[in-house]
C-alpha cells in the first residue's frame, strides 16, 4: 500500500508537472507546509491556509514526504493534497510509525510480534471566510480528519478503545505585515476535538477517559525574507490510557520556500512520553513539491 | 543569595525591557524612512515601471489593464506609493473604490499584483523590511479595490 501509494503521488505530480501547469497565484509561502496528518500548517499543527497556491480561479496539489526520527521510534509519512479555489481542501496522508525499542519489549515481554504501527488519515477543510494576507481578522477554517488505525493489536492491548476516530478542526491564521524588525509574522491558532491517542496511532479513546476533549494548538513564523520561515509550535494532546502518560508536543522550525513548486522543512521535535518510553525528542525533515 | 536573586530580577527586566521597546521601536519609526528607502519619487518610479512592465507579460491581469493610460497610470501610483510612504507627494487620481468598481477584479488578479509588485521592489533592491512596510500601508486598499 505504501509503495503504491507513493508512486500514485510521484505517477501524479509527473503528469502535472509534464502538463507545466503554474502551482497556483497566492502569495509564497502562503500555502505552508503539510502536517504529518497531511493538512496544510506546520509540520504538528494544521493552520487555517489551505495547501499549495490556489487562489480563487485555480486549483492546486501538493504531494510530500517527512520523516521524524526521535531516540526511540521513526514516523515516516506520505501525504497529499487538492485545493479547489482556495475553499475547499482535500487531504490523505499514511503515517507509519517504526516502533524500533518498543518492537523489542512488545517482543521479549507480551509475545507481540509488532514492528510498526500505521493509519491512514484522509482530511477535508473549508475556509469559512476571510485571506490570510488581506483580511484584517485573517483566515478562519474548519476541518475534520477521519483516521483508521491499521494495527489494532497493540494499541487494543493498551486499553484503546477504537480503531478509528474523527477529529474536528477550527483555526485561524493572520501575517502581521512589517512586524518584529519589519519581518512578517504568521500565527495560528486551531482548536481540535479528539480521542485520539498519539494522534490515532495508539487508537480512540482509553480506559482512563473515553469522550471528546477539546485541545489547543498554536504555531508562529517569522518570514526572515519571503524564502525562508522560522518558527515554533505547540499541539496540547489528551491524555488517555493508564498504562501511559502523553505528553503535549512542541517543535521549532526552519522552513525554505525556494519556489512555489518546492519546500523542505527541519524542524527539532519533543513529542514527550510514548507508550512508556520518555523524552522523544529528534529530528523532522520534509520534502515537499506543489503543482 | 538575597542579592543573587535581585540581581537576576533587575537582569530579566533589563532583557524584557529591550525586548518590548525593540519590538515597539521599529514600526513606530516615522514613515519618512520608508519613502527614503524606496528611493524618493524618483526610485518609486522606477519601481513602478518595471511593475507595469511585469504586468504586460501576466497573462493573469493584462487583460484588465487593457485601455489604461500608461503614462497617467505611471503618475497615480507613483504618487499614491509616495504618499503611502510618507513622501511629499497626494494622490490626484481617482477614489480607488470608484475606479474598481466595475472591474471585478478577483483574488487570483489581486495576488498576480501583489506578487509583481514584490518582484519589481526585489529588481530595485528595495530591503525586505522596506518591503512589507509598504505592502502593509497597501493592504487596507484590499476591500476598495475587490469592492468587497
Amino acid at each position: 500500500m505504501n509503495s503504491y501509494l507513493l508512486a500514485g503521488l510521484l505517477v501524479l505530480f509527473g503528469a502535472t508537472d509534464a502538463c507545466a501547469k503554474s502551482p497556483g497565484s497566492r502569495i509564497w509561502a502562503t500555502g505552508g507546509v503539510t502536517t504529518i496528518e497531511g493538512a496544510a500548517g506546520g509540520g504538528l499543527v494544521p493552520w487555517a491556509l489551505l495547501s499549495g497556491y490556489a487562489s480563487d480561479e485555480e486549483w492546486s496539489g501538493t504531494v510530500n514526504l517527512s520523516q521524524t526520527r526521535v531516540d526511540d521510534y521513526s514516523l515516516s509519512v506520505e501525504a497529499a493534497s487538492l485545493n479547489w479555489r482556495n475553499r475547499i481542501e482535500v487531504s490523505a496522508a499514511r503515517q507509519t510509525l517504526d516502533l524500533d525499542t518498543l518492537g523489542f519489549v512488545l517482543k521479549d515481554q507480551f509475545g507481540l510480534a509488532q514492528d510498526e504501527l500505521r493509519q491512514d488519515v484522509f482530511g477535508l477543510k473549508i475556509r469559512l471566510f476571510g485571506d490570510v494576507l488581506y483580511h484584517p481578522w485573517g483566515q478562519w477554517s474548519a476541518g475534520v480528519q477521519y483516521k483508521r488505525q491499521q494495527d489494532f493489536t497493540v494499541p487494543e492491548a493498551i486499553e484503546a478503545r477504537d480503531d478509528s476516530g474523527v477529529d474536528l478542526l477550527f483555526s485561524a491564521s493572520k501575517v502581521f505585515f512589517a512586524s518584529v524588525l519589519d519581518r512578517n509574522l504568521l500565527v495560528n491558532g486551531t482548536v481540535r476535538g479528539t480521542r485520539a491517542n498519539q494522534g490515532g496511532l495508539l487508537g480512540f479513546g482509553g480506559d482512563r477517559k473515553n469522550h471528546y476533549q477539546w485541545m489547543a494548538e498554536a504555531s508562529a513564523g517569522l518570514f526572515i525574507n519571503r524564502e525562508w520561515l522560522v518558527g515554533a509550535e505547540y499541539r496540547q494532546k489528551p491524555d488517555n490510557l493508564s498504562f501511559a502518560g502523553e505528553n503535549d508536543w512542541w517543535d521549532v522550525f526552519v522552513a525554505w520556500v525556494p519556489d512555489r513548486r518546492l519546500s523542505l522543512t527541519a524542524a527539532w521535535v519533543n513529542l514527550g512520553d510514548i507508550a512508556s518510553l520518555t523524552d522523544q525528542q529528534g529530528v523532522y525533515l520534509a520534502l515537499q513539491g506543489n503543482f | 543569595m538575597l542579592a543573587h536573586a535581585t540581581h537576576l530580577r533587575l537582569f530579566w527586566a533589563l532583557v524584557l525591557t529591550v525586548l518590548t521597546t525593540g519590538c515597539q521601536l521599529s514600526p513606530a519609526q516615522p514613515d519618512q524612512s520608508l519613502y527614503q528607502q524606496l528611493g524618493q519619487r524618483a526610485g518609486i518610479a522606477n519601481i513602478v515601471e518595471d511593475l507595469l512592465y511585469l504586468i504586460v507579460d501576466d497573462e493573469r491581469i493584462n487583460q484588465a489593464f487593457k485601455g489604461t493610460d500608461v503614462k497617467q497610470f505611471h503618475r497615480n501610483l507613483t504618487d499614491q506609493l509616495c504618499e503611502l510612504s510618507g513622501g511629499p507627494c497626494t494622490y490626484t487620481g481617482r477614489d480607488m473604490r470608484k475606479l474598481h468598481a466595475d472591474m471585478a477584479i478577483t483574488d487570483t488578479q489581486f495576488n498576480a499584483l501583489t506578487e509583481n509588485l514584490i518582484l519589481a521592489m526585489e529588481q530595485n533592491q528595495v530591503p525586505t523590511g522596506a518591503q512589507n512596510r509598504l505592502l502593509k500601508a497597501l493592504i487596507p486598499l484590499y476591500p476598495d479595490i475587490r469592492h468587497l
